[in-house]
C-alpha cells in the first residue's frame, strides 16, 4: 500500500467513526441538559470562577451579554441597561492595576430579594437569582439594596426583544446567568465569548457536584467573595483580586 | 367645652386657594403621566440615582403625616389640656399628608399600574411590605382616633384609641427610617439610628407643618388665636429641633469614628459639593440654627413672624436633609473595592450626578398640593377647627 492511500483509509475510517459516534454524543449530551420542563433543583447550585489574572483588555463578555439578551442602548449610558460590565481597579497605594467584570453575584442570600415587597425579586432553587417581570412594580427598592450596583432599571420602551428573555419597561432587571441557555444546558455566554477567544477567564459550573471543574479548583486553589464582609454567599467568586 | 366650627368656604380667597392647589395637584399628575409614557429616562433619575426628588417629597410628607399626630398625642397619651382643642386638626393632616406621600410613591412607580400587585403579593421579609400594612393600619386607626373625638357617644374611647394612635406611628416611622436603615449596601444608610432619627424628624417635620397650617387656617377664617398657645408650640418645636440635631450629630460622630466610613463622611461633610452645602447650609443653618434661634432668642420671643419663619425653615432644612439622605446617598459611589479606585463606563467609582428635573418636582409638589387641598376640603365639611384658641377660652376649656 502506497502511503497516500494508507493515510486516506486511516483519515476515512476517523471520519466513519466520527459520523457512528456524534449522534450518540449529542445524545448523551441531550440526556444530560434538563428538559424545559423540569425544575430547577437544589441539589445545583449554578456559579462562576473568574480569574483576573486571565482577564484581557476587551469587553467580549459584555458585547455577548448584550447580544444574547437583545440589550440594546440608547446612547444614553445613565439610563441604558447593563447586566454585565467591565471595571477597572487601581489600588490606590501600589498603583496595582487590574479589570474585571462585574455582574449579579447570585448570592445564596440576596439583599434584593430579601426588600423586593411583592416577591418579585426571587432565587431559583438552583441558585440564580432573577426578577420575576409579571409582579415587579418598579419600585427600585432592590437597586438600593444590591451591594454591587448589578441591577437596572428600564427607563424606556424596548423594541427587538428576545422570545426568551423577558423585559419590561418599568421593570427592574439583571444577570440572569443566561437562565434560558443553562437549561437547555449550556454556558452563559459571556462565559462562551471568553472563552472562544482564548482568555478563559470565566468558568461555569455547579458549585455543588463535587466532579465538576468549578467545584474542583474552588476547593484546591484560593478565591474570594466580593463584599465578603457581608456573609451573602456568593455564587460568582474571583481569583487573583 | 370646645366648640367646633367648619370653615366658611365661600370667600374668593377660599376658591383661589383651592384653584391653585388644584392646578398644581393637576401638574403632578401630568407629570406622572408623562413619566409612565415616556420612561423614567425624562427624569434625572438614573441606574445609579434610582430614587429622586419624588422620593424626598413622598418620605417628607410620610415622615411629617405620623409626626403631625403627635399634637393629637399629646392631648390624649400625655394628658396636656392645652392641646385638646387641636386634636382633630391633627389627626386630620395626619390622614391627608399621608395620603400625599403615598400618592407621590405610588404615581412613581415603573408600573404604578400594578398597585394591585403590591396588594395581593407580599414578602413579608421586605420592610416595604411591612409598610403597606402599617400605612394603611395608620389611616384606619387615625380614622378610628378622629371619630372618637367627634362622635360624643365615642369619646370615652378616645384616649385609648390615641394610644393606639401613638404607638402605631412611632412603629410607623421607624418602619420609614429602617427602610434606609437596614440596607447594607450604601455606607450613608445602613444604621440602626436611622429609625429613632426618622422619629425626631417626623415630631419636627410634622410639628412645623402643623403650626403653618393652623396660623393659616385661624388668620384666614378670622378666628382667635392666642399668643401662649403658639408660644407653647414654638418652644416644642425648637425641641425637637434640637433633637434632630443630636441625632444627626451622633449618626456622624459614629461614622467619623470608623475608619471604613470616612470616605462617605468626608463626601457629606467636605467634598460632596451641592451634598455638602445642601448639609451644612440647608439641613443644619436654616433647618436647624436658625429655627433656634428663632424660637428661642428673648429678641423673636412671642413674634408671630418669627414663629412662623422658624417652621418654615425647618420644612426647607427637612427637605434637604432627606435630598440629602436619599439623593447624596445613592450618589457616593458604592465601595465594592475598599482600597481601590474604581472606573467603568458605567460609572462605577465615581460621584453618580443628579439634576431635578420638571416632571419629579411637579410630581413632588402636587403630593403636597394633595395633602393641603384634602385638608382645606375637609375642614369646610366637618368642625376639625375650635372657634376660637385665644387664650382666655382655653383656659376656661381646660378647667
Amino acid at each position: 500500500m502506497s502511503p497516500d492511500r494508507r493515510q486516506f483509509l486511516a483519515w476515512g475510517s476517523a471520519a466513519a467513526a466520527g459520523a457512528a459516534l456524534a449522534p450518540g454524543l449529542r445524545l448523551i449530551e441531550l440526556v444530560q441538559a434538563r428538559s424545559p420542563e423540569a425544575a430547577a433543583s437544589a441539589l445545583e447550585r449554578w456559579g462562576l470562577l473568574i480569574d483576573i489574572a486571565k482577564c484581557s483588555d476587551c469587553d467580549v463578555c459584555v458585547s455577548a451579554c448584550n447580544e444574547e439578551n437583545g440589550l440594546s442602548g440608547h446612547g444614553r449610558p445613565q439610563t441604558d441597561a447593563h447586566w454585565i460590565r467591565k471595571v477597572e481597579l487601581r489600588d490606590k497605594r501600589t498603583g496595582y492595576a487590574q479589570a474585571l467584570p462585574l455582574m449579579c453575584q447570585h448570592c445564596a442570600e440576596p439583599p434584593c430579594v430579601d426588600v423586593c415587597p411583592t416577591g418579585a425579586s426571587f432565587k431559583r432553587d438552583d441558585g440564580i437569582v432573577l426578577v420575576d417581570k409579571h409582579i415587579c412594580i418598579g419600585c427600585r427598592y432592590c437597586v438600593m439594596a444590591c451591594p454591587y450596583g448589578a441591577r437596572t432599571f428600564v427607563h424606556e420602551a424596548l423594541s427587538g426583544q428576545k422570545p426568551d428573555v423577558p423585559r419590561g419597561k418599568g421593570t427592574v432587571e439583571s444577570c440572569t446567568l443566561c437562565v434560558q441557555r443553562v437549561d437547555r444546558g449550556e454556558t452563559p455566554a459571556c462565559v462562551q465569548a471568553c472563552n472562544r477567544d482564548g482568555a478563559s477567564a470565566m468558568l461555569f459550573g455547579d458549585l455543588n457536584d463535587d466532579a465538576s471543574e468549578i467545584h474542583r479548583r474552588l476547593r484546591s486553589e484560593p478565591s474570594r467573595q466580593l463584599r465578603a464582609d457581608l456573609a451573602l454567599n456568593t455564587g460568582v467568586r474571583y481569583q487573583g483580586l | 367645652m370646645i366648640e367646633y366650627r367648619e370653615i366658611d368656604g365661600r370667600s374668593g380667597g377660599f376658591v383661589a386657594l383651592l384653584a391653585v392647589l388644584g392646578a398644581l395637584i393637576l401638574a403632578g399628575l401630568a407629570a406622572a403621566w408623562t413619566m409612565e409614557h415616556q420612561g423614567h429616562y425624562i427624569t434625572g433619575m438614573s441606574n445609579r440615582i434610582v430614587w429622586g426628588t419624588p422620593h424626598v417629597f413622598a418620605v417628607f410628607l410620610i415622615v411629617a403625616a405620623s409626626g403631625v399626630l403627635n399634637v393629637a398625642s399629646i392631648a390624649s397619651v400625655f394628658g396636656r389640656a392645652p392641646y385638646k382643642p387641636l386634636a382633630r386638626l391633627s389627626g386630620l393632616l395626619a390622614l391627608t399628608l399621608l395620603a400625599g406621600g403615598l400618592a407621590v410613591l405610588v404615581l412613581d412607580l415603573g408600573r404604578a399600574d400594578r398597585l394591585i400587585v403590591a396588594m395581593t403579593h407580599y414578602n413579608f421579609k421586605s420592610i416595604f411590605a411591612w409598610n403597606i400594612f402599617l400605612y394603611t393600619g395608620f389611616f384606619a386607626i387615625v380614622a378610628l382616633y378622629l371619630w372618637t373625638m367627634f362622635e360624643r357617644r365615642m369619646q370615652g374611647y378616645s384616649a385609648r384609641a390615641g394610644l393606639l394612635a401613638f404607638l402605631w406611628r412611632l412603629i410607623l416611622t421607624t418602619g420609614t427610617g429602617s427602610i434606609f436603615g437596614f440596607l447594607v449596601a450604601r455606607e450613608a444608610y445602613n444604621s440602626a439610628l436611622l429609625a429613632p432619627l426618622f422619629i425626631v424628624m417626623s415630631f419636627a417635620f410634622g410639628l412645623a407643618i402643623f403650626i403653618l397650617v393652623l396660623m393659616a387656617a385661624f388668620r384666614w377664617s378670622g378666628r382667635a388665636l392666642g399668643d401662649a398657645l403658639l408660644d407653647r408650640l414654638g418652644r416644642l418645636l425648637g425641641v425637637f429641633v434640637a433633637a434632630v440635631l443630636y441625632f444627626v450629630a451622633v449618626y456622624h460622630l459614629t461614622n467619623l469614628y470608623i475608619a471604613r466610613q470616612h470616605e462617605v463622611e468626608r463626601f457629606l461633610l467636605l467634598d460632596g459639593g451641592v451634598y455638602t452645602a445642601l448639609f451644612w447650609i440647608g439641613q443644619v443653618l436654616i433647618g436647624g440654627v436658625l429655627p433656634l434661634a428663632l424660637v428661642f432668642a428673648p429678641a423673636a420671643r412671642g413674634s408671630r413672624n418669627a414663629l412662623a419663619g422658624a417652621a418654615s425653615c425647618v420644612i426647607v432644612g427637612g427637605l434637604a436633609q432627606l435630598y440629602v439622605l436619599i439623593i447624596g446617598g445613592q450618589a457616593f459611589p458604592q465601595q465594592i473595592f475598599p482600597g481601590k479606585t474604581v472606573s467603568s463606563r458605567v460609572f462605577d467609582g465615581v460621584v453618580a450626578g443628579y439634576a431635578p428635573s420638571l416632571p419629579e418636582l411637579a410630581l413632588g409638589a402636587g403630593g403636597v398640593a394633595l395633602a393641603l387641598a384634602l385638608t382645606v376640603v375637609a375642614l369646610k365639611l366637618l368642625p376639625f377647627l375650635p372657634r376660637s384658641l385665644a387664650d382666655g377660652d382655653l383656659e376656661s376649656s381646660a378647667a
